[in-house]
């Protein structure tokens, strides 16, 4: 058995507790949270030995590995205590505030060879998987163009401040919603390294961005289209899709459904000339406890299975979040 | 329960494919009266019961059936709570405290924070009954015979261990409702040993039960045999598993399980929904039911 703690039962950390506690190969050490009446609420129902400080609870609890889901503000901090208690580590994402204090804790994870990673699930999605095989296997030819986009309902009027609306605290369109589709451009491509021009769009909020363009480049040098926005209430919920145009194909992929069209008949396994259809049910694997969707499943299983020794650490990695960083960095400064 | 039941993510634009078709179905279902004309059809092809979240819409829609007494004699809801996104969202605004305070009905949770936030813990149970309350109030004066707890719920509850607060459900709906309380779920082996666990008896339950397997938590061959062996009310839904399988063979897999009471689907034209309601009738005539 694992020994898991929770720091941060918010909604995030709800979601991960539900499913570590249904996860055969778990065993929930300790909750931390500061809201005293969801502590209590977890004692008295599901039997959680629950904490107000994290530091008191790993000490007292000793877990194998924690899930961190607190405000992005407090990451790093959180994270590196853990990493010198040599305890596992997965975080929420976004990774940190700022590159600068990603870099010591990618380099004090490998040092102590701890398993590290961060929640950006679309990784875990078939479609996206279907992609990167495709991808990689080189039949879209030599990629030209990418477009990558992400809408949903998130601030859809004038309301109330959080940490969410706070840049300070990692809140904004930017580095709470068009990092997962960054970070899903990083892998399928390559790590996005210039920023040619870039719009923060305020919508209904007065301090942060709701709406995130920019034109861009990934380190493999395909150029593309960056476009994101969370105050679209034409979604139902959160969309995000990526369209890469090559000299011998096209795909449009999002978390449901694959569409690629192929020149010719020089095409992987299962596809053919023209266009191809594939669904997210074709493609996806059925999870032994289904909470939102199989990818945050996957995602707490992939996490236990690398801290068992039984996977490599090398999808989600704190490196591959700190690059994620790096160009919401990037994004923002060559914002006008 | 009747043998089919009809559903309402058409309505919603909820389509676990396509987001193109969900784009679609949203401009089609627009207005009220477009899910008021697809209604009819399904009641035009024998189909009396709708089973729905309480989604605001479907508040317009109460009215409409209370205001046409004669039409919908025998017309019944089974409503499914909560509607998971409006709180969802109010989580990601306000907190779990501030959602709490927005959504729980009058003065009650004002004066729990006069006695301290302590006693919330105390009588959550309370609480969650109020919510219940307020989810139920558009369907006043409908026929509710079964009220149902939404999967994004009964599956939080099942994976924090909160037996308690589903028993807290059940009681609550077969006391102060006189309906059969029902568990949606995408994790129907697991939620059955729950519910025993807490004594509920041959409870009813939705869960995802297709011959692709799609969304049978645990695998094809333990959802199987908990149909074949285990006492509960299964409701089948995601029959076609997504649009994996052909309609034919689909529902020819679902009725082929003696134990399932209800076939949960949905759909928008009249063609659709009188072709499922035929191949339903079909494969039941000839495995004698």
């Amino acid at each position: 058995m694992v020994k898991v703690a929770l720091i941060g039962a918010g909604k995030m950390g709800i979601s991960h507790l539900a499913i570590l506690g249904a996860h055969p190969d778990v065993e929930i050490a300790g909750v931390c949270d500061t809201s005293k009446m969801v502590t209590d609420v977890l004692t008295k129902y599901s039997g959680y030995n629950c904490f107000s400080d994290y530091l008191q609870m790993v000490d007292k609890v000793k877990p194998d590995a924690v899930f961190i889901a607190v405000p992005t503000k407090v990451h790093a901090k959180f994270i590196k205590d853990m990493l010198d208690r040599g305890i596992h580590v997965f975080s929420e994402k976004p990774f940190c505030l700022t590159p600068q204090e990603g870099i010591p804790l990618v380099e004090l994870a490998k040092k102590r060879n701890l398993v590290n990673q961060v929640g950006y699930h679309n990784k875990f999605i078939g479609t996206f998987q279907e992609v990167k095989r495709i991808v990689d296997s080189g039949a879209l030819g030599d990629i030209y163009h990418f477009i990558g986009e992400s809408y949903g309902p998130v601030v859809i009027r004038k309301k109330q401040e959080t940490w969410r609306s706070d840049p300070a605290e990692g809140g904004g369109c930017l580095m709470d919603y068009a990092s997962h589709v960054v970070d899903l451009l990083n892998y399928l491509l390559a790590p996005i390294d210039e920023v040619f021009s870039s719009r923060l769009q305020p919508v209904f909020s007065n301090k942060v961005e709701d709406a995130v363009y920019a034109m861009l480049k990934v380190s493999n040098g395909i150029n593309g289209m960056l476009s994101v926005d969370w105050s679209d209430e034409t979604h139902r919920k959160m969309t995000t899709s990526v369209t890469f145009s090559g000299t011998r194909g096209k795909i449009i992929s999002d978390a449901n459904e694959l569409k690629v069209y192929f020149r010719d008949d020089k095409c992987p396994a299962g596809y053919t000339k023209g266009w191809n259809v594939k669904y997210v049910t074709d493609l996806t694997e059925e999870v032994d406890f289904y909470l939102r969707g199989e990818e945050y499943s996957a995602q707490v299983d992939y996490f236990i299975k690398a801290v068992m020794g039984k996977v490599k650490n090398d999808i989600n990695t704190f490196e591959s979040a700190l690059y994620t960083d790096k160009a919401l960095q990037l994004i923002r400064s060559k914002a006008n | 329960m009747e043998r089919i039941l009809f559903g309402d993510n058409q309505f919603f634009a909820v389509n676990h494919i396509s987001d193109e078709k969900s784009r679609a179905q949203a401009m089609r279902f627009k207005d009220d009266e477009a899910i008021i004309r697809t209604l009819d059809y399904a009641i035009e092809a024998g189909i009396d019961t709708f089973m729905c979240t309480t989604h605001e819409r479907i508040a317009n829609i109460c009215d409409i059936i209370r205001a046409n007494p004669a039409k919908y004699k025998h017309f019944k809801i089974y409503p499914c709570m909560p509607y998971a996104h409006k709180y969802a969202n109010a989580v990601t605004e306000l907190g779990i405290v501030g959602t709490l305070k927005q959504y729980v009905p009058g003065n009650f949770f004002g004066s729990l924070f006069k006695g301290g936030v302590a006693f919330v813990s105390k009588d959550f149970i309370s609480i969650m009954e109020l919510l219940i309350d307020s989810e139920m109030k558009m369907f006043k004066g409908i026929d509710t015979p079964v009220i149902f707890l939404q999967n994004v719920v009964t599956d939080l509850l099942l994976g924090l261990g909160m037996k308690d607060i589903l028993k807290g459900y059940y009681d609550h709906v077969k006391k102060k409702y006189k309906a059969e309380p029902g568990f949606i779920t995408m994790n129907m082996p697991k939620l059955l040993d729950m519910l025993e666990d807490a004594g509920i008896e041959n409870p009813v339950i939705c869960a995802s039960i297709n011959k692709a397997g799609f969304r049978m938590s645990g695998g094809k061959e333990v959802n199987e045999e908990a149909l074949r062996t285990r006492n509960f009310r299964p409701i089948a839904m995601q029959v076609l598993g997504g649009g994996a399988i052909s309609p034919k063979e689909a529902l020819e897999y679902v009725c082929s399980f003696p134990k399932i009471e209800s076939i949960l689907f949905g759909a928008s034209s009249k063609g659709n929904i009188e072709d499922t309601v035929s191949k339903i009738k079909y494969f039941d005539g000839k495995n004698g039911r």
